[in-house]
């Protein structure tokens, strides 16, 4: 029978329950089928030069573009993926070719490329990535940053076998 | 005389500061004309929502009423014109950008709102239209409510973007256009329309 009483407790426990649960990311569903991979964003390809070349730096430096490369499924790090990297920044438009920038990711999936400081455009400051070569399907990421006076940003792939 | 002459340099000020402040901006380096232009109408169309309830609470000195529902008219329509530069500009600038604003897919939030402004701003403009048909009783309280959530969208919109305008004239314009919003709807006070006689 449901008291006043019953009802408030089973109320709590289910609430509580569902913070519990909530907050350990246990409701994730993608867990089951592994790392999932990273939906491309439709901004991101924005300005993309196919074949920009790799680089050591782009232009004169002073901001930091990093991030990791992982297969869908396992997340195993993949070594060796070529990212592009471009902006808007102190140094010149998106669309500049000397904005545009390659570069690999070492043995442990990191890439990490320096370039001139991105300066907000479209009403926010960001940056652009793209994985986009035979092996994976292709993922252009537009991450925006918190703080248009930050000097690093990050983007993280996960890629699905092409 | 020396009130009348305050109130227009307040005016010009308000209005004039954001728009000189945003045309001088670092940030405008490397920007194409386009983009630029479509940031200034941005500026210019916010500076139009100070000036309209103004207008229509007598606030500025030496227009006579009849010339002032005129002049609200003439500057609603320029508010229209200078939305779609904003949009068509920077849809020439970056198309996915504006495509995904305008699909509420946007990865920023200020876009939506933007977004949202954009169509109060055309439900506002179409009830105009209608006026004579729909009579003072609904058309009065019909407009306030739509223009009451183009200002707040667009105050939601402007403070979010990270853009040319200057913190400072931006807060001060957005927090002028919300009390000449507010002083406006308090001494017209549509809703009393809705009252039966």
């Amino acid at each position: 029978m449901q008291t006043r009483r019953t009802f408030v407790t089973t109320g709590l426990v289910a609430l509580g329950a569902a913070l519990l649960t909530g907050a350990s990311g246990l409701m994730v569903p993608a867990r089951a089928a592994g790392v999932a991979p990273t939906p491309t964003m439709r901004g991101g390809a924005n300005n993309y030069r196919p074949g920009a070349p790799l680089v050591d730096r782009i232009g004169n430096g002073g901001f930091w573009m990093t991030g990791t490369v992982r297969r869908a499924g396992d997340g195993a790090p993949l070594p060796g993926q070529r990212i592009q990297i471009w902006a808007h920044t102190t140094e010149g438009h998106e669309r500049d070719p000397h904005s545009h920038g390659a570069t690999l990711t070492a043995a442990n999936g990191e890439f990490r490329l320096e370039m001139p400081q991105i300066v907000p455009a479209f009403g926010q400051a960001h940056g652009h990535l793209a994985y986009d070569s035979a092996d994976f399907e292709t993922v252009f990421l537009r991450p925006v940053m918190r703080n248009s006076k930050d000097t690093t940003l990050r983007a993280d792939f996960v890629l699905q076998p092409a | 005389m020396q009130q009348r002459f305050l109130i227009w340099l307040a005016l010009v000020t308000a209005i004039g500061g954001p728009l000189v402040v945003a045309a001088t901006s670092p940030l405008l380096a490397w920007r194409q004309p386009i983009y630029i232009v479509a940031g200034l109408a941005g500026v210019l169309a916010l500076g139009a929502l100070l000036i309209q309830p103004m207008l229509l609470t007598g606030a500025l000195p030496g227009v006579v009423p009849f010339r002032a529902r005129q002049v609200h008219r003439w500057i609603g329509w320029g508010l229209i014109a200078c939305v779609a530069l904003h949009i068509a500009g920077l849809w020439i600038t970056s198309p996915p950008d504006v495509v995904d604003a305008l699909l509420y897919t946007s990865a920023t939030p200020f876009s939506a709102r933007g977004v949202t402004a954009m169509w109060a701003l055309l439900a506002a403009a179409l009830l105009t239209l209608w006026r004579h048909r729909l009579g003072p009783r609904v058309f009065r309280p019909a407009h306030s409510v739509a223009v009451v959530l183009v200002v707040i969208t667009s105050i939601l919109h402007a403070v979010r973007v990270d853009g040319t305008m200057g913190t400072a004239s931006k807060w001060m314009l957005c927090a002028l256009v919300l009390c000449a919003t507010a002083s406006a709807l308090v001494q017209r006070k549509p809703w009393r329309m809705l009252k039966r006689r």
